[in-house]
């Protein structure tokens, strides 16, 4: 009870901060589609760097409510129409939505902060401009079984750690860490209305990413180089990247077995495509794979919108109460059941 | 007379080596390198830079000296060295200067790099890690690789800070081939080495980066903060290009080698 009062009391500080921190998008805009023809009539053409190359740069929300995966009334169904989508938008915002819509800290709270204050009203949600129905792609719109070894391999990682919960730091998640929190794991999955901000910085031969979640940054470089060895493991993997027409496109590799996705193994291969579709919108899409986990591949597509900024520094370890908070409650915990077996 | 003669001659000498030195010191201030030009005609210094030196042990010039952790020997002992701060002094307050030596004393407990906290500027760019400067027109981002520290400098019409933060805010822009950032409401925790130099929330830095050669830049900084020093005072030294044809940043989230010190007395006792 208490552990979980300290953590939630802990997350609710960090979501506050996070909202005050976070700039909703410029007001009145509506993200448009993929490459649409502008008011002139003219095709849209990507603006370019000085040195050539499609200029993605700015700051970006991916901000979303859209599902992660398909809500299963919906079967098959990839797209909404307009009409759909128009109605869908309208009770999002009323609060009235099931699963067809993620609203994260825009839900009604069992305990009633006021979210509106840091522009978590459900008046601003909003569903992907591409009117999908589901982040992941495809007739399933849901990631594919994983594998009995998959599932058994983790199932065992639970296991392992199953009854030694609070024993040690060692024993939390990554994020309550802030090791890896789960906003700045790869690849890029919007958080439930917080932490959604990304700004891209291109150079010569480099394209560097920064989510402000962890202030966690990618450097990428785009010159035809390897991946490093494959004995170097790395939490957000080893990122490589070129350019194909407009398309930044970046493969990973060389994940650790603790930075899973969905249930992935280390063999986790990454293959993201960032696509500027008009001045306020890119297209991020990505593929993943691992033989060990999914029988076949699967991909997602978010489209992100161009926000204001700036990225605030989000400080997560310098200030983190919560780990020593969850361990000295277990040790008093234990303190006090001991006692009462003396008794 | 003989005595005058060899006296003079001394002089004499003494004066062309000194003319010769005034020269070459002269050359080295001002050198006639002009640094090669981004798409935009900017002064290009894009790449991954390092420090080479013991300023991350100590600005000031120090001797060299056992390590904090016997069982580590040699490995982890304090490197001599000359020191980089202009005239070897800083200038503490009275109660600010008792607070380094304080600082000194528990080094190991109080230091925030010990704890893998964000570093703050300048000690960020002198850590013995690497970091890379990725330019462009609106922007300059730097990233560390110690503790995945990450600034944002703008090159645009300066900003204010919103608050204070760890990494400070940023303001650059350009002059001539140096690239002048201003930097403000940086956190009053973080520290300048592992000596124990310290700041106030008062503390404004000015960094310049001038490049010097093909693969070196001359990184000069002004150190103010009335709270703690009597004035402003400077450092500088040399920062080196990673020529390495893979040179990379890699992860170093030092987070997990930080975290026995940290939470280890909360672990759950064997014995329980």
């Amino acid at each position: 009870m208490s552990r979980r009062s300290l953590a939630s009391t802990a997350a609710l500080a960090v979501l506050a901060l996070v909202a005050l921190l976070t700039q909703v998008p410029a007001a009145g805009q509506t993200p448009s589609g993929a490459s649409k023809p502008t008011a002139t009539g003219k095709p849209w053409t990507p603006p370019r760097t000085t040195d050539g190359r499609p200029d993605l740069q700015g700051i970006w929300t991916d901000n979303t409510v859209t599902p992660f995966q398909r809500p299963q009334q919906l079967g098959t169904k990839e797209f909404y129409t307009d009409q759909e989508f128009a109605e869908l938008s309208q009770r999002a915002r009323q609060g009235d939505v099931g699963e067809e819509g993620n609203l994260g800290a825009a839900n009604p709270q069992e305990v009633r902060y006021d979210l509106e204050l840091y522009g978590f009203d459900r008046t601003k949600v909003r569903f992907g401009s591409n009117k999908r129905t589901s982040l992941i792609v495809g007739p399933e719109g849901v990631v594919p079984p994983i594998l009995p070894e998959a599932r058994q391999r983790n199932a065992d990682r639970v296991a392992r750690n199953k009854g030694h919960e609070f024993d040690s730091h060692e024993n939390r998640p990554l994020s309550e860490r802030c090791i890896l929190l789960n906003q700045e794991r790869v690849p890029l999955i919007p958080g439930a209305n917080e932490g959604n901000l990304i700004q891209i910085v291109q150079g010569p031969g480099y394209v560097t990413l920064l989510r402000e979640t962890n202030h966690s940054t990618r450097v990428i470089p785009t010159d035809g180089r390897p991946h490093v060895p494959q004995n170097i493991r790395l939490y957000q993997g080893d990122s490589v990247g070129r350019w194909e027409g407009n398309t930044l496109v970046v493969d990973t590799t060389n994940f650790t077995s603790l930075s899973a996705f969905q249930g992935s193994g280390e063999r986790l291969h990454l293959v993201e495509r960032f696509t500027r579709a008009a001045d306020d919108t890119l297209i991020y899409q990505f593929t993943v794979e691992d033989p060990t986990t999914w029988a076949k591949s699967w991909s997602a597509e978010i489209p992100w919108t161009k926000t204001r900024g700036p990225v605030y520094e989000w400080a997560c370890h310098e200030g983190n109460n919560m780990i020593s908070n969850i361990l000295r409650g277990a040790r008093v915990a234990e303190q006090e059941a001991a006692q009462k077996r003396e008794r | 007379m003989r005595k005058w003669l060899s006296d003079s001659s001394i002089l004499g000498a003494t004066a062309a080596v000194g003319l010769v030195l005034a020269a070459t010191l002269a050359a080295a201030q001002a050198p006639a390198y002009r640094a090669p030009r981004t798409a935009d005609g900017r002064p290009n210094l894009n790449g991954i830079w390092q420090a080479l030196n013991t300023a991350h042990w100590d600005l000031q010039g120090h001797a060299a000296a056992k390590g904090p952790v016997p069982s580590l020997g040699a490995v982890f002992s304090v490197p001599p060295g000359l020191g980089v701060v202009e005239g070897d002094e800083i200038p503490y307050l009275p109660a600010a200067a008792a607070k380094k030596k304080e600082n000194q004393a528990n080094w190991t407990t109080l230091d925030p790099e010990v704890k893998c906290y964000l570093p703050g500027v300048p000690r960020a760019t002198y850590l013995p890690y690497p970091f890379q400067i990725v330019q462009s027109q609106q922007n300059i981002l730097i990233s560390y690789e110690y503790a995945a520290a990450v600034r944002v400098i703008n090159m645009g019409t300066p900003t204010k800070a919103p608050g204070d933060s760890w990494m400070g805010w940023s303001n650059g822009r350009w002059d001539g081939d140096t690239l002048v950032v201003d930097v403000t409401s940086l956190d009053e925790r973080t520290w300048f080495d592992r000596a124990g130099n310290f700041h106030s929330d008062a503390l404004h830095v000015v960094e310049r980066y001038t490049p010097r050669s093909a693969d070196t830049l001359n990184y000069e900084v002004t150190i103010e903060d009335p709270k703690v020093f009597s004035r402003p005072w400077k450092i500088s030294m040399p920062l080196y290009r990673r020529v390495e044809r893979n040179a990379k940043l890699l992860e170093y989230r030092c987070v997990e080698f930080a975290e026995e010190l940290l939470y280890g007395p909360l672990r759950k006792k064997s014995s329980n």
